[in-house]
């Protein structure tokens, strides 16, 4: 549920870059290019969080993998009881 | 048989015969997400290319003066073509109803079909994506264009229209 949430925020992230840069093209063509560093600032701001966001679900998956019920039995698959 | 180095807990026969192979077929979340990361570090370097570019733009000092057409040859309510500063850049004057001259680039700032004068309505349209512009000063007065067109400085001598100058802004800058 977690990595969930975490991979929802990313790809919203994701939305707002690419909002970003295609305003950033349109301000630029138009000749202002005064907004080109604010924009790539903020745009490295959203790539920071999605690089937290990353580490986050990376955090959540190792922590899987590590709890008991994920390991496997040395008994085998096939062994159903006793 | 566990692995000798103790390297992992998992049993050698969990490794090499994975009881969840048609699970293989499908990404990891984590896979996922990387790919994710991956693509905003490449809306990233597109700013980045944005600001580079913005960084060694130059604005031209010095623009050529082309003469474009006689005032004679062309009557009110119609145009004439020509290219502005360069070969490769079409552009319009237009002799408006009021006999005033003005020019602009032929590029609508859609996706750069080439605008006409309608003299009826006074106005240049893209017949692309009926976008409309002012042919007083080139802002946009419908449609899907998000920027003016950009404006030719004309300049009359005698009998000669010339083209001096071009404003990126377009209308009003």
């Amino acid at each position: 549920m977690a990595i969930d949430a975490a991979m929802l925020l990313v790809v919203l992230v994701l939305a707002v870059q690419m909002w970003l840069l295609t305003a950033t093209l349109e301000s630029y063509l138009a000749g202002h290019h005064g907004v080109a560093l604010p924009a790539l600032l903020s745009s490295l701001a959203l790539f920071g969080v999605c690089g937290l966001l990353y580490r986050l679900v990376l955090r959540i998956d190792a922590m899987k993998d590590q709890s008991p019920e994920s390991q496997p039995s040395s008994e085998g698959p096939w062994r159903i009881g006793g | 048989m566990d692995p000798k180095d103790g390297s992992s807990t998992t049993p050698v026969w969990a490794e090499e015969f994975s009881v969840h192979a048609g699970e293989d077929a499908y990404v990891q979340r984590r896979q996922f997400t990387k790919f994710l990361v991956l693509t905003s570090f490449g809306m990233v370097a597109g700013n980045g290319w944005i600001w580079l570019k913005a960084l060694t733009a130059k604005e031209r000092s010095e623009w050529p003066q082309i003469a474009v057409a006689k005032v004679s040859d062309v009557q009110p309510g119609t145009v004439r073509f020509f290219a502005y500063p360069a070969e490769t850049d079409p552009c319009i004057l237009v002799r408006r109803i009021s006999g005033e001259f003005t020019a602009f680039s032929q590029k609508c700032t859609h996706l750069s079909c080439a605008v006409y004068y309608a003299a009826e309505r006074d106005r240049l349209e893209c017949p692309c994506h009926e976008g409309y512009f002012s042919a007083a000063d080139g802002r946009v007065l419908q449609g899907p264009p998000p920027r003016p067109l950009p404006q030719v400085t004309l300049e009359q001598r005698g009998d000669e229209v010339l083209a001096v100058g071009m404003s990126a802004h377009g209308a009003g800058e």
